[in-house]
């Protein structure tokens, strides 16, 4: 057992395991603990320069590496043409740029403004630290490695489908520079993290708002005539 | 027709004497807790005032109610894509200093002070961050503060109201308030329901109560938005949203909610109202003018025996329907049609109802507007004729609960002082003369309403006052897990893991 087979083939597992049963866990058991914490209400103004750049950035960055992972033949044909790289490149720096100055922003607010002080756990504090340290090796990662979506999809791609075979070729990953390296198993971290802190929020996103009735009624009564229980109604549209 | 029973709560303004004991009694009972503090599901304003939090009536810019849209009606607030795309930070969410800074004082110092030459004070800390902290604002800072040029020059129902009788209301001679007590209307059509992003808002639909389900609350904050009556709250500390349950847990063993049951001016009612839920969406999409009018057809009469079959089908047990007839609430709102919801033009349906004030219109009497010289009772029947030499004008009245409708506002204002007049004739004179009669058959009611009215008004016990029906919760528990004694224990408020806050 070497450094890279405990960093690429144990830790991962682990983390995807813990990630897994602690998230159900939390959800079901514990679902009064499982909320963005929004802390809107005491301070709103830096809030809004942290917290919309961060989450654009962050979200959009991550939606662009999972679609790397599972569709890297798109990805290959979209970088074929010089251009459409460099394009692709300089839009991930550009958002990832744009989600570090939001996240120092949510740092400088979290430590700064008292009142936010008074509802930070020390986890807050840990999960903006591991993100900083993410976002920092990412910009890294673009600038000192260029144009990973190129040769990622030749190193990174086959590495975590690897994993999900259950036949890790963690020998993929040793040779990358630290920093790439770092960058990966800060991922597992992250997975480690999720369901103790407030990052579950991420699963939490509301889509089904966009179908749902507008107005919804419950009976305490589960044995009523069925002749009432008909659509909730209310007004406004579907 | 879908026939639901509906808990609605009557004010009747006249007779709120601004105590706050209701405020209290809510506090005491739900939000006397870390994160809570800033809150009151019943708060007391008084108006012309600008409320709480300050300024919630202006809805352009908490952006709260429907608005008439291409089909039916839509959120003020948000499109639904718009929603999720503001999930990060809600541009329409008020501020804590719109209510106010939570504080409390720091106590021990009165004890562990040196001794010394002075005596030592408790100095104000916040109750969020326990730090020193300058008050600037607390619960009912504008109390009283009626023709103040921060609190009452800001009220929004001024709207259509001339500048210069707004600059007379603000003469310290012609300064006239009166108290609006506020809790959740628990509305028909709810704006909080329909925003929530997760979903974790809705209305019972045994008895119409708004709740939040803090177990699916994810923070996600558009409800204390789209609420126009600014009723839901969010704690910031357990990172959930709260709001006026209706003391349900009271209602169901058959007692009135804390804040209706301690009114030291015994101004509330409640009772049962039927409405045809199928005609919710009908009710909020009429034009502003018919808003009043459609809501008040979406509540059914109890005595009708096609509501009465149809109730019986939608699962309505006589129990109810019992109640329905002898609700106080049907009487102030569609029997005497005295009583009217708060602001219909928000197009929630709000569903608690208020008779609108009149003593502050009586006591208007100003040289030169009404003689002085007359007995006080022709002076009664001068405003009858008169009502636009009322101290309060009625067109903010008219804006508060009528949605700009002086006509409406006029006719309940009328019937109350024909109340008045016909009986302070027959206590004092001891005979109706025929001016009497004749103000009272123009303002549309007779002796019999009058003595109901009156009756109800003015001498009623606490049965009168509040009538509750049957919530047979052994049957709905029977329902939900087969024996009830099963799940002894844990029904009610409670939780099946303590409410902390999460990480
Ligand atoms: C699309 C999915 C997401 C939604 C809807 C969402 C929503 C929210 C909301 C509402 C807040 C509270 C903001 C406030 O204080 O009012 C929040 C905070 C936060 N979110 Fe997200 N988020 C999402 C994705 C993410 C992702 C992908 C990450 C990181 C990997 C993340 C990290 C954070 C962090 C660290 C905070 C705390 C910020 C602070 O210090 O106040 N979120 N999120
Ligand atoms: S008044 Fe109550 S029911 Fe109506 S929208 Fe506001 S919180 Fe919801
Ligand atoms: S307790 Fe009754 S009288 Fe006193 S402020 Fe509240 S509503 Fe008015």
């Amino acid at each position: 057992m070497n450094w890279n087979m405990l960093l690429f083939i144990v830790f991962p597992y682990v983390a995807i395991v813990l990630a897994i049963v602690g998230t159900v866990y939390r959800m079901i058991r514990r679902p009064f603990t499982v909320s963005s914490l929004s802390s809107q209400l005491l301070e709103g103004r830096q809030l809004f320069w942290g917290s919309v750049p961060f989450h654009w950035g962050i979200v959009v960055i991550l939606a662009a590496h999972l679609v790397a992972l599972i569709l890297p033949a798109g990805i290959e044909v979209w970088n074929r043409v010089p251009i459409r790289l460099y394009l692709l490149e300089i839009t991930g720096l550009a958002l990832a740029l744009w989600a570090l100055f939001g996240l120092g922003m949510l740092i400088y607010r979290r430590v700064s403004v008292s009142k936010i002080r008074a509802v930070t756990t020390p986890l807050d504090l840990v999960v903006l630290g591991l993100l900083l340290a993410q976002v920092i090796t990412g910009i890294l990662v673009a600038t000192v490695y260029r144009f990973g979506s190129y040769w990622g999809t030749g190193v990174f791609v086959p590495y975590v489908q690897s994993l999900f075979t259950l036949q890790p070729r963690p020998e993929l990953i040793a040779p990358l520079p630290f920093i790439l390296q770092f960058h990966a198993s800060l991922f597992f971290v992250f997975l480690v993290v999720f369901p103790f802190s407030r990052l579950v929020h991420i699963i939490t996103v509301p889509l089904g708002y966009l179908t749902r009735p507008f107005q919804l009624v419950k009976w305490v009564r589960r044995d009523r005539p069925v002749s009432s229980e008909r659509e909730p109604v209310g007004a406004g549209r579907r | 027709m879908d026939v639901r029973a509906h808990m609605s709560m009557i004010f009747h303004l006249d007779k709120c004497i601004g105590c706050h004991t209701c405020s209290v009694a809510c506090k005491n009972l739900w939000t006397d807790r870390k994160g809570a503090e800033y809150m009151w599901w019943n708060n007391v304003e008084t108006r012309p005032g600008s409320g709480y939090p300050t300024g919630w009536e202006d809805q352009d810019h908490y952006r709260g109610g429907w608005k008439k849209g291409w089909v039916g009606v839509e959120l003020k607030l948000h499109s639904r894509p718009r929603g999720l795309a503001n999930l990060f930070y809600n541009p329409a969410l008020p501020d804590l200093q719109d209510y106010y800074e939570p504080f409390t004082f720091r106590y021990e110092d009165l004890f562990t002070a040196p001794e010394g030459d002075d005596q030592p004070t408790a100095i104000p800390i916040s109750a969020i961050t326990g730090e020193p902290m300058n008050i600037e604002s607390g619960p009912n800072w504008d109390d009283d503060l009626s023709g103040s040029a921060i609190y009452a020059a800001n009220d929004p129902n001024w709207k259509d109201v001339p500048s210069e009788v707004q600059a007379q209301m603000a003469e310290i001679e012609r300064v006239v308030f009166n108290y609006l007590p506020r809790i959740c209307n628990h509305c028909l059509n709810p704006a909080c329901v329909a925003a929530c992003p997760s979903g974790a808002i809705y209305k019972r639909g045994e008895d119409g109560v708004v709740l939040v389900n803090e177990d699916k609350c994810r923070a996600w904050r558009m409800c204390v938005s789209a609420c126009p009556y600014k009723k839901v709250y969010y704690n910031w500390s357990t990172g959930k949203s709260e709001k006026c349950i209706l003391c349900f847990p009271r209602m169901e063993i058959g007692q009135a909610p804390a804040c209706a049951h301690s009114c030291v001016g015994r101004i509330r009612y409640m009772g049962v109202l039927l409405y045809d839920a199928d005609a919710i969406r009908w009710g909020a999409e009429g034009d502003e003018k018919d808003l009043i009018d459609r809501q008040l057809d979406v509540i059914l009469d109890p005595f009708d025996p096609d509501v009465i079959a149809a109730a019986k089908q939608s699962g309505l047990d006589d129990g109810w329907i019992d109640t329905a007839q002898k609700s106080p609430a049907y009487k102030f709102v569609k029997e005497w049609g005295l009583a009217l919801p708060l602001h219909a033009e928000y197009r929630t349906m709000a569903m608690m109802f208020y008779v609108p004030p009149l003593s502050p219109v009586v006591s208007t009497i100003e040289e030169g507007l009404i003689r002085l010289d007359l007995p006080p009772e022709q002076v009664d029947f001068e405003l009858f004729d008169n009502l636009e030499k009322a101290r309060l004008p009625i067109k903010y009245l008219a804006n508060l609960f009528a949605g700009g409708n002086e006509a409406l506002i006029r006719g309940i204002l009328r019937k109350m002082l024909a109340v008045r007049i016909y009986k302070r004739r027959q206590s004092v004179e001891g005979e109706i003369d025929e001016a009497t009669m004749n103000m009272v058959w123009s303002a549309g009611t007779s002796p019999e309403e009058i003595e109901a009215i009156y009756k109800l008004t003015t001498v009623p016990t606490i049965a009168d006052r509040f009538v509750f029906p049957p919530y047979h919760r052994e049957m709905a528990a029977e329902s939900m897990y087969g024996d009830p004694l099963a799940r002894k224990g844990d029904t009610g408020l409670g939780y099946s893991v303590p409410p902390e806050r999460g990480a």
